[in-house]
């Protein structure tokens, strides 16, 4: 894993939203839309991005896009993501095409949510990136994949896997609306309209809000 | 050696011929010294164990010929030892049972071969010989008890020349080293003995009748001392007897046995000869053992008593003073819960057996599923393997830590408890704890297994415990108290100091929500996390600042959490919240922000509002510069805001400095636009704001030309919210102190309302009503209309109530009343103005002096004003006592109504009234003489009272005070008063000219 390169941070704060943005629970109107979406200069600049990462990860291969391992050490060194699965399922959201390689337009379309989003839009991201078998649901067995390594401090794995079992019978309980079993697109959408803290229930896939203060600042600083 | 024997070796007391040694630790510490100095002796100076002493050391032995080996002779029932003095003596010879040693080489043999026995050997050997020096070393050697030093044991031995005697010096040198070490070491050994003292003696008394009486839950029968009288020592023992050590008998009556007579003394506690039945007198010879303390004593007495004594013990409820007992009493807990846990525990074992077979199920899936993600990711392999690893040996060394953090949780838990105890503050309420016994809700245990992820999870583990926790029922008690009782409180204050965002929400909404819970704020105070929260304030993220305002709002209910906001800069913090709002109100970009800036000021006014309440943060807040924000949030339209704000200035308007910049920031007429508000949250707090600030006539003025007094006496009309009532009356109440406002209310018909509302109403709003009763009638009308609207009958009967401040008012409103002759003779035929005479008596001044006042009025519009007063029983002698007071209003109410009522009064008792008013001016108490004695004089010259002799020797023994008044008086404009003074004068002149005559004719 590379580390944080803080050039790389800086090309990206330009294109930050400010701060609130990212906690705000009101759901944006569609006529707010355009103000969230990059402006023509703005894609440029990501795209020139884009390139300069591909060029930078994939001298050898001359590839298209950027692979897994390359998106991996962005979403770490950029958006402080630790964890590895789900940064792999991250990678497999932004890559709608399943070629196991993002080119410039996932990318672009990726960022969008990941930068600028609305709060639907991230909710729909999230949703994606927890589900993965393609049934468009999130089941039991997926949760407790996700929920895994979430607890250390049991005595044996025993009880590790029972206090994951709890939570997720308490994720259940709490999201599954219709009480079959599993969290539907429905399900997700109207637990995280109630509380916003959900919306990343089963692990950190957006930009962490603590980053979006650090490059705030930044960009301040600079400008 | 000798000295240790004879001082600190304890002796048994009684007996006559061989005495023995008490078994006690001293005098078992002081043998095994001594044991052991001989055993080595032979060792370590082997030439001085041949030392052969002057005399031999004998007692009686228990060992048997049979234990004697090489070195002796040994037959059936002697034994010599091979070792033979100068003269061919043994030196040690047994004859059974005596024994007869000579040497300290001998004697450390002889420890040897007794090999366990050794201790009691010793024992015997220092019974039987109690000075064993002299034996030793001889006669001359042990005068020397005393004052002895090495020197002169060398005098001695160097005089004589003996070849032996440089031995002989140097056995009685280790010998004295001996003693010295014994001493030293009894010395420290009695040091930690505890000594008993009259308070722990008396304490442990108190204590035991507490736990005394009939039946057979408790520990005794009785306990009581013998004697009532307690010197100022503490001790109970008569003087002779406290020489000895003795403190108090203490008669005891357990359940099982008969009365004890048990003395205590400064050594411990034991059982004395008793109380004779004819004299009363104690026979204070110890018949016991000497115990430590009485509790000890009585565990030994009486079964049934240790039995109790344990039960009472595991009983949770006991307050007691006593340190030991409550501690005992949480392990007894702690037990029970214990067991409870295990129980659940094995519950758990069970269900989880049946779920095994299920897991194993699914742990093979898990594992599939695995192995495909590996074959997916090629690099990843190798990384979760070591994870993994990496996990399990975590996993075992965090069971350590777990059980750490829970014991050390147990801990804290401890300590708060026993903090909550000493209940520092009157306002908190005492600590609550949920009873272990008591059968716990099912919610505790949900609560407890949260804690658990909280304490135990990641980042996302922790957001969804949060927020399953949030599901619970928060505002219920049982809740609130589980969430602190399994040490959830920590971990929510804990995770405001990370760095997770979601965490922080999560935390602090929970947080808000248990916090309304009076325990729950003193724990989070105790447990810092006011300075955590204050610092979140700084945060950039505006839900985060709200929430922590909110919470703070909510702990900030007592004294000492908000002294703890203000010393962690949390007011500067909170006021710079009040500045959110401003900077965004100019024209704002997106109304979204405002609305958000907004919700965040609204939470600071929240947390002020509630910090207000202590002086130092009301000044802490104006030095931050909340006032100017504060009036400008006052313009905004939200009532959530206005609720907050209102309710902070409202709290600080009753320093000065606030109402001076109310006035300055034009505070007021926003108060009063509010005051028009649906809200009546909002119009209370308005109307107590303006009820503060209304103490100055620039202020009044201001309500009455912003339009403040028509909302004012039409929210007089609902009075189902008695708070809000009581807040509108203060307002009226204050604002009618200045005339054109009494006028406005009346046009309003306030004044028919307010009558209405002196009956059947809390005492906080009657205080009110009938304040603004007395301040509106002051104007004529006013009176009219109170006695018209039937006022009269209710506030006459407000005078017989004890609040103090009501009666004030009440005797005010009366007063004011009265002015008008027709309500005069109303009150007169209530008896209203015998209740007002009996007031004078109130033990409060303030009571007394309204009281005076009024009475003026009063009697000058009765018609029999004279009769009336003089059928009151020592009404004028009352009146005239009054004048002594020391309390200014009193005393300036009381001659006014002397002053003003001069008919009434007899000649004896003007007289008295004018000295006393003399005597008053001459303390120089600030207030014009003339006023209250003026119509003294005039009146007594108008009658030409002075001629009577009495009324002139009245005035001229009170000295010359009176006199040099009139001559005073002379000096005045007034002719009338010039000419009444100077024929006072005159008269008493000529009195004394007569008397004078008198006497020497």
């Amino acid at each position: 894993m590379s580390k944080p390169n803080p050039f790389l941070s800086l090309e990206f704060s330009i294109l930050l939203p400010p701060t609130h943005f990212f906690l705000d629970p009101t759901p944006l109107s569609h006529t707010d839309f355009s103000f969230f979406t990059f402006k023509k200069s703005e894609v440029e600049c990501l795209i020139r991005l884009f390139h300069s990462l591909v060029e930078r990860a994939n001298v050898r291969l001359n590839n298209f896009g950027l692979d897994r391992n390359a998106f991996r050490a962005i979403l770490h060194s950029v958006f402080g993501m630790t964890d590895d699965m789900l940064m792999n399922r991250v990678f497999f959201a932004f890559d709608k095409d399943n070629d196991n390689c993002i080119n410039a337009k996932e990318w672009v379309k990726g960022l969008s949510v990941f930068l600028r989003g609305t709060f639907e839009e991230k909710l729909k991201f999230c949703f994606e990136v927890y589900y993965l078998n393609g049934d468009g649901y999130i089941s039991q067995e997926e949760i407790f994949d996700m929920l895994k390594n979430s607890l250390h401090q049991q005595s044996s794995e025993e009880e590790t896997d029972e206090g994951i079992r709890e939570l997720v019978d308490i994720t259940l309980k709490k999201m599954d609306y219709d009480n079959d079993g599993k969290i539907s697109f429905a399900d997700f959408e109207k637990a995280v309209k109630e509380d916003k803290l959900l919306l990343e229930v089963f692990g950190p896939c957006l930009p962490e809000a603590k980053v979006e203060c650090q490059q705030l600042k930044l960009v301040k600083g600079t400008f | 050696m000798g000295v240790a024997l004879t001082r600190s070796a304890q002796w048994t007391a009684a007996g006559y011929g061989t005495r023995t040694l008490e078994i006690t630790p001293l005098n078992e510490v002081i043998l095994k010294e001594i044991v052991m100095f001989v055993e080595s002796f032979i060792y370590k100076h082997p030439q001085e164990a041949k030392y052969v002493f002057v005399e031999p050391l004998e007692w009686k032995t228990n060992l048997d010929p049979s234990a004697f080996e090489s070195g002796y002779i040994v037959s059936e029932t002697t034994v010599k030892s091979e070792e033979v003095d100068k003269d061919g003596q043994p030196l040690l010879f047994l004859s059974v049972p005596h024994i007869k040693i000579r040497s300290l080489g001998q004697l450390s043999r002889l420890l040897l071969i007794a090999k366990d026995r050794k201790l009691k050997e010793a024992q015997a050997c220092i019974e039987a010989n109690r000075d064993p020096v002299t034996k030793i070393l001889g006669l001359d050697y042990n005068t020397v008890k005393e004052d002895t030093s090495t020197v002169n044991i060398l005098d001695k031995i160097t005089k004589d020349e003996d070849p032996e005697s440089e031995i002989k010096m140097k056995v009685g040198m280790l010998l004295k080293q001996l003693d010295l070490h014994l001493l030293n070491h009894s010395l420290k050994h009695i040091s930690l003995q505890i000594c008993l003292n009259p308070t722990t003696v008396k304490n442990d008394i108190e204590l035991l009748k507490h736990f005394s009486g009939k039946g057979e839950q408790t520990v005794l029968e009785s306990i009581d001392y013998t004697s009532d009288y307690e010197f100022s020592n503490g001790c109970r023992a008569p003087p002779w007897r406290q020489i000895h050590g003795e403190i108090c008998y203490v008669l005891v009556k357990p359940h099982d046995v008969e009365t004890l007579c048990v003395t205590c003394s400064t050594e411990g506690v034991f059982l004395n000869g008793g109380k004779t039945e004819d004299e009363g007198e104690i026979n204070y010879e110890r018949k016991s053992e000497i115990y430590k303390d009485l509790v000890t004593f009585l565990k030994e007495k009486s079964a049934k008593f240790s039995e109790n004594m344990s039960k009472q013990v595991s009983l949770q409820n006991l307050e007691i003073s006593y340190a030991e007992w409550p501690k005992a009493s949480c392990i007894g807990n702690k037990r029970k819960r214990e067991e409870r846990k295990k129980e659940r525990k094995e519950k758990e074992k069970k269900k989880r057996e049946k779920k095994k077979n299920e897991k194993k199920k699914r742990e093979k899936k898990k594992r599939k599923k695995k192995k495909g993600e590996k074959k997916k990711g090629v690099g990843e392999g190798n990384k979760s393997k070591s994870k993994t690893k990496q996990n399990k040996t975590k996993q075992k060394r965090t069971t350590g830590e777990y059980l750490l953090i829970l014991k050390s949780a147990e801990k804290i838990e401890e300590i708060l408890s026993d903090s909550s105890s000493e209940n520092e503050e009157d306002e908190e309420p005492p600590d609550r704890r949920q009873e272990a016994n008591a059968d716990l809700p099912s919610e505790y245990w949900q609560i407890q297994k949260l804690v658990k992820y909280l304490k135990g999870g990641n980042q996302t583990a922790t957001v969804i415990a949060l927020r399953s926790m949030k599901d619970f029922n928060l505002a219920q008690e049982t809740c609130q108290l589980a969430i602190r009782d399994v040490g959830g409180l920590e971990v929510l204050i804990n995770l405001l100091d990370t760095d997770e965002v979601k965490c922080k929400i999560g935390s602090l909404k929970i947080l808000k929500e248990i916090s309304h819970n009076p325990q729950i704020r003193r724990n989070i105070v105790d447990l810092g996390g006011l300075p955590v929260m204050v610092n979140i304030l700084d945060s950039p993220h505006k839900s985060l600042k709200c929430l922590a305002a909110e919470t703070i709002a909510n702990v900030a209910k007592f004294r000492r959490a908000r002294r703890a906001v203000r010393h962690h800069g949390g007011i500067t913090k909170l006021v710079a919240l009040l500045d959110c709002a401003q900077s965004s109100a100019k024209p704002a970009q997106s109304s979204l922000y405002d609305a958000r800036d907004v919700e965040v000021a609204r939470c600071g006014a929240l947390a002020l509002w509630s910090c207000s309440k202590s002086n130092a943060n009301k000044e802490a807040i104006r030095q931050a510069g909340g006032i100017p924000l504060l009036a400008h949030l006052l313009k905004t339209s939200h009532e959530n805001m206005l609720i907050p704000v209102v309710g902070t200035l409202q709290e600080c308007a009753s320093e000065e400095n606030y109402r001076a910049a109310i006035k300055a920031e034009r505070i007021i007429e926003n108060l009063v636009k509010n005051l028009n508000s649906e809200n009546e949250q909002l119009q209370e707090q308005c109307a107590m704001a303006i009820y503060q600030c209304a103490e100055d006539k620039e202020t009044r003025d201001l309500v009455r030309l912003h339009g403040g007094l028509k909302p004012l006496a039409s929210l007089l009309n609902n009075t189902d919210n008695k708070e809000r009532l009581a807040a509108v009356t203060g307002a009226i109440w204050k604002c009618s102190i200045s005339k054109e406002n009494a006028t406005k209310f009346r046009e309003y018909e306030a004044i028919e309302t307010l009558v209405g509302l002196l009956t059947d109403q809390p005492e906080e709003v009657l205080v009110n009503v009938v304040g603004a009763l007395g301040e509106c009638c002051q104007e004529y009308e006013n009176r009219v209309l109170v006695r018209k609207c039937g006022g009269l009958q209710p506030l006459v009967n407000l005078l017989v109530g004890i609040n103090q401040t009501l009666l004030v008012n009440v005797t005010k409103a009366v007063g004011a009343c009265a002015v008008e002759p027709e309500s005069m003779m109303i009150i007169d035929r209530l008896d209203g103005v015998r209740l007002l005479w009996s007031l004078l008596k109130n033990p409060h001044p303030d009571v007394k002096a309204s009281a005076a006042w009024a009475l003026c009025p009063c009697i000058q519009n009765a018609k029999d004003a004279g009769e009336m007063v003089r059928c009151l029983v020592g009404g004028l002698e009352l009146i005239v006592n009054l004048l002594k007071s020391d309390n200014k209003e009193v005393l300036a109410s009381v001659s006014n109504t002397v002053s003003n009522n001069i008919l009434l009064y007899s000649m004896r008792h003007l007289a008295e009234a004018i000295s006393r008013c003399c005597m008053w001016g001459r303390n120089r108490v600030a207030f014009g003489e003339y006023k209250a004695v003026a119509p003294l004089v005039r009146y007594l010259k108008s009658n030409d009272l002075s001629e009577d002799v009495d009324n002139c020797i009245t005035i001229h023994e009170n000295g010359n005070g009176a006199v040099k008044l009139l001559l005073g008086m002379i000096g005045s404009s007034d002719h009338d008063l010039q000419e009444a003074a100077a024929g006072c004068i005159s008269n008493i002149r000529r009195l004394a000219l007569a008397i004078d005559k008198a006497r020497y004719t």
